[in-house]
């Protein structure tokens, strides 16, 4: 059962909830995903007129190799564990000429208008500069890459970050909701509620792979 | 709609700020340089709408290339999706009018603005926005999903234009729901539509919450000052909090109260005498409650705490709300907040509330 109402019947959480959900992710997630960088919990700290549960989980400096050449199909699709060991076996001194490491940020942020997380994510090279959305693309999923085509609505979109002030790419998060809650009646036998520990990774395991990042399935006991 | 609130919105539509215009001295390539453009630029439209009128002082002007358009205050970059009139009231603790801003026509800052290709990426962001307050009101943004393409066009059109009479029109076909203001339901007599609201009513017939879209953009200085123009300039953006988080309140059946109406240059001044109203201040309180409130105090009536009693020592521990900007009105705190929402909402539905706060002493 939820605790205190933070996991709404529509699939929306709460501020609380979210607080609670996003921990619990970060936690499962480090213990579940040991080869793989860990998400920390960014305190807007320096925002002394916000909440104080107002916060962000945050992973960065996640790397994919791109090939100049073809698309995201046969080379890096994404983060999963086997390519993790790909890349420790490369050198990054002798890279090849026509690879090219491309560093990607995530930040799950909390909508307090639409009461569900939503994903924002930037991507730059090794010098910093930014990349294009269609330089993204080819580092997505191919799978992602057809979504983004035939939606009616732009799947994802550039928009400033809630708190850095500066360019990033989002998710859309129209719909997400609905899809929770299909989960939660999916997994749940009894009717229960979906626990609010569970809430993020029920969520990251969707969402997370249209950006090409696996949610181990142990991490969803 | 009562007259007077009918006309609060025209006001607020007509609203306008005369700017003037000076293109960046990299990008004049003419001799002698061209004088700078004026500008009557609508409170609630946006900057980059505004570049037909303005180009055509400067092309003479323009090295040759391709233009992506963006405009600074002194060195800040503007952001270019939030309304005019509201970036006024930000940057501006000391309105200067003409409000002297400067054009560019090379060398956008992609790293720190979200790209503008003209028209097309303002509407996008004006619908977007339209789709979140939506949201906000309804539980959903299924009304602006079912709108008509045609009428979404006719609907931006008119937020172009200004022109209030033909958003007045398509704005049934929005089919937001109403926030329910105490005064035009007291006003209007048995309407059906005034029961309804962006609130859930439950069994007992008792009003429960309301959540309204409010996009708060808060200032903050160390220290206090005597006059607007001691406040010191703004460098970056990061120096603003940005909260774009809905208002949630109780509404309550069954208040009592009289109006009192004092005309007062622009705006009237509601006060009621009996029963309790949630008001602006507790709307922006509910906003930011670890800086305004101290945290130790118990929530009580909220006319006995603000006391300016000098022994009280919480007091300065405190933040203090300095000044408080709604479509360029200095606003009294007091005001219902139903009515603030109801008459000086942006065509798309949301609150902007400029607010300049004195930080807490620590």
């Amino acid at each position: 059962m939820d605790s205190a109402g933070e996991v709404l019947n529509d699939g929306k959480i709460t501020l609380e909830g979210f607080t609670v959900a996003a921990r619990a992710f970060a936690d499962k997630w480090k213990r579940h995903n040991l080869s793989f960088p860990s998400w920390s919990w960014v305190p807007l700290i320096n925002r002394t007129l916000l909440k104080k549960e107002e916060c962000y989980l945050s992973l960065e400096k996640i790397i994919i190799l791109s090939s100049l050449e073809g698309s995201a199909e046969e080379e890096s699709l994404g983060v999963t564990a086997d390519w993790w060991e790909k890349e420790e076996s490369i050198d990054h001194t002798v890279l090849n000429v026509e690879d090219e490491a491309h560093y990607y940020d995530y930040h799950i942020v909390y909508s307090a208008s639409y009461m569900v997380p939503m994903l924002y994510f930037r991507g730059y090279s090794s010098d910093g500069k930014p990349l294009s959305l269609d330089v993204i693309k080819r580092d997505l999923p191919s799978s992602s890459v057809s979504l983004l085509l035939e939606s009616k609505w732009t799947f994802i979109t550039q928009e400033e970050h809630p708190y850095l002030n500066r360019p990033w790419f989002k998710l859309h998060p129209c719909g997400t909701e609905e899809w929770i809650k299909l989960l939660s009646e999916s997994s749940s036998s009894d009717g229960c509620q979906m626990p609010v520990e569970l809430y993020l990774v029920s969520w990251f395991s969707v969402v997370g792979q249209v950006v090409g990042l696996r949610t181990p399935l142990e991490m969803l006991i | 709609m009562a007259a007077n609130e009918e006309e609060a919105v025209k006001y607020v539509w007509e609203g306008a700020i005369p700017l003037q215009i000076h293109l960046h001295k990299s990008e004049v390539a003419s001799h002698p340089p061209p004088p700078p453009a004026l500008v009557l630029a609508p409170r609630i439209g946006y900057l980059p709408l505004l570049v037909h009128l303005i180009k055509p002082y400067f092309k003479d002007s323009l090295p040759p290339g391709e233009d992506s358009i963006w405009f600074d205050y002194k060195g800040l970059p503007l952001k270019w999706y939030i309304p005019t009139g509201v970036l006024f009231d930000l940057l501006c603790a000391e309105p200067e009018r003409p409000w002297n801003l400067t054009i560019h026509f090379r060398g956008y800052p992609s790293n720190v603005l979200i790209p503008c290709e003209g028209e097309d990426s303002i509407k996008w962001n004006f619908v977007n926005s339209l789709k979140e307050a939506a949201y906000i009101i309804n539980g959903n943004c299924k009304n602006v999903m079912n709108m008509s393409q045609s009428d979404q066009e006719d609907l931006w059109t008119s937020v172009m234009n200004g022109d209030l009479d033909a958003y007045t029109r398509l704005s049934p076909k929005i089919k937001m729901e109403n926030i329910e203001d105490e005064f035009s339901r007291k006003a209007s007599v048995s309407s059906p539509q005034s029961r309804q609201g962006g609130t859930e009513i439950d069994v007992a017939g008792q009003v429960k919450t309301a959540r309204v879209p409010v996009r708060l953009y808060v200032r903050s200085v160390s220290k206090d000052f005597e006059n607007l123009e001691d406040v010191p300039e703004m460098d970056t953006w990061d120096e603003i909090s940005y909260l774009n988080r809905p208002v949630e309140f109780l509404r309550k059946e069954g208040s009592n109260f009289i109006i009192l109406k004092m005309r007062c240059t622009v705006l009237m001044i509601f006060t009621w005498l009996y029963g309790k109203c949630f008001t602006l201040r507790d709307a922006i309180e509910s906003l930011l409650p670890e800086y305004i409130r101290d945290r130790a105090q118990t929530s009580g009536e909220e006319g006995e705490q603000r006391t300016t009693d000098a022994s009280d020592v919480s007091q300065e521990t405190r933040g203090e709300l300095k000044l408080v900007r709604i479509q360029g009105i200095e606003m009294k705190l007091e005001i219902p907040f139903s009515w603030v929402v109801n008459n000086l909402m942006n065509p798309e539905f949301y609150l902007h509330v400029s607010v300049l706060v004195k930080e807490p002493q620590r």
